[in-house]
């Protein structure tokens, strides 16, 4: 029974992530925001001066202790391998997008899903626009969508991001002059540098051993009715909500809600275009971070595409505004990223039929 | 028996590549996948869609094969 076996595992990597993120949030990280993969590659990105909005820029440590928990129990299992090749600017388009989705959301899958747990019902809202839009990139992949094939790259190519994280670590660490420190509204809200990243680090570790996805487990639900992946995502959702009822923090409602808004088009458009790009990159935020660390330079080159996806939605004003929802220009960006994600997929899936069929 | 060369993807190709072939020979597929996330996952299907699996492994490429 070795699927009851990962099962199991997902449901013990879910309920880490669900109580770590009440951990995180009850020693100061923002609301609803134990973990939001998406924000905080945004605070980072600000951090670094790629973005001057003075209130989300922080170098989080969650996001190098999770790359570097992966990269550690990859090399220790020996599933570290340096792999590159599958259109990678192609991607690096994807994962732009898929921030430019999740920061008019105000969130990625994760954080959706924490929101969700804290009553928060414009993350359901959002949830059904992911689940279309992994619907969508589930009806291309069926019918043979591919951004090709990897291969094997140099050792040190695949070294390179989790170092880039180390250097990261080690300027925060000891040369925190040379960053960006957010002095009020989120960025300037934070659990204590070592907690961070010791709870990230393990969260990072387990998520590698089980292959943890949040889109993977409603994306294996429609292509093949299997229901392992969503194990974790459940278990995520019980353990917060769990947390959060017993630290007060669960309100239900769409009003009022930490970091949110509740303009209910534009956060099932903009978590249809994550579900979409995510189903098409082969995994949601928090995965692409996890095959970063095992040396997946593809993935990686989604996270620097993230990085400046998250600049731009910050320096054009795409980003939501909490409470009020997106500016003209973050509804364009995300009709934009629709149609340019679903008419790529569309002409990768025609032409590589065509192809077949020679 | 079907060959599947599913080396250098990454999931879901891996899988739906043996759905498809296991559509053209329903009695049993051979796939070549290079990572561990996609020998699990391929593993797993065939496993579910009631095929005896067994797995070679050869330098990091693993030889998958479903026979039932």
């Amino acid at each position: 029974m070795k699927s009851l076996k990962e099962k199991r595992n997902l449901a013990i990597t879910g309920v880490i992530i669900g109580a770590v993120a009440i951990v995180l949030m009850h020693f100061g990280n923002p609301g609803n925001m134990g973990f939001c993969i998406a924000c905080f590659i945004r605070d980072i990105a600000g951090s670094l001066s790629l973005h001057n909005a003075a209130t989300v820029q922080y170098m989080r440590p969650e996001i190098i202790g999770i790359v570097l928990g992966a990269f550690a129990v990859s090399v220790i299992k020996g599933e570290f391998k340096s792999r590159a090749g599958s259109s990678p600017l192609l991607r690096f388009i994807l994962g732009f997008f898929m921030m430019v989705g999740a920061l008019v959301f105000l969130g990625c899958p994760l954080r959706m899903v924490l929101r969700l747990a804290a009553g928060d019902m414009n993350a359901f809202i959002g949830l059904l626009g992911f689940i279309a839009g992994i619907g969508a990139g589930s009806f291309f992949l069926n019918n043979g969508f591919s951004l090709g094939r990897a291969h094997s790259s140099e050792r040190i190519e695949g070294v390179a991001f989790p170092a880039i994280n180390i250097v990261l670590l080690i300027i925060l660490l000891f040369f925190p002059a040379l960053l960006k420190f957010s002095e009020s509204g989120p960025g300037s809200m934070h659990a204590p540098i070592f907690l961070s990243l010791l709870v990230a680090f393990l969260v990072g570790a387990a998520a590698q051993r089980t292959r943890l996805c949040m889109a993977g487990g409603i994306r294996d639900i429609f292509l093949i009715k299997d229901f392992t992946l969503i194990t974790g995502f459940l278990f995520i959702f019980i353990a917060a909500l769990i947390g959060n009822i017993a630290m007060g923090n669960f309100h239900i409602g769409f009003l009022d809600q930490p970091i949110a808004h509740d303009k209910h088009l534009w956060n099932f458009l903009s978590m249809a275009l994550v579900g979409l790009t995510a189903a098409m990159l082969g995994g949601c935020p928090l995965r692409q971070l996890i095959l970063a660390g095992e040396g997946n330079s593809d993935s990686a080159i989604t996270v620097l595409g993230m990085l400046i996806g998250a600049a731009f939605s910050h320096n054009a004003g795409a980003a939501s505004a909490v409470g009020t929802g997106p500016a003209l220009i973050g509804k364009v960006s995300v009709v934009f990223g629709l149609v340019f994600s679903l008419a790529l997929a569309a002409f990768i899936t025609v032409r590589r039929r065509s192809n077949e069929k020679c | 028996m079907k060959s599947v060369d599913a080396m250098g993807l990454s999931c879901p190709e891996p899988v739906i590549m043996a759905k498809r072939a296991l559509k053209d020979s329903p009695d049993g597929i051979e796939i070549k996948v290079d990572n561990v996330a996609s020998r699990e996952n391929v593993s797993r299907y065939l496993e579910a869609m009631g095929l005896k699996v067994s797995v070679e492994e050869r330098r990091g490429e693993w030889r998958i094969t479903g026979r039932r």
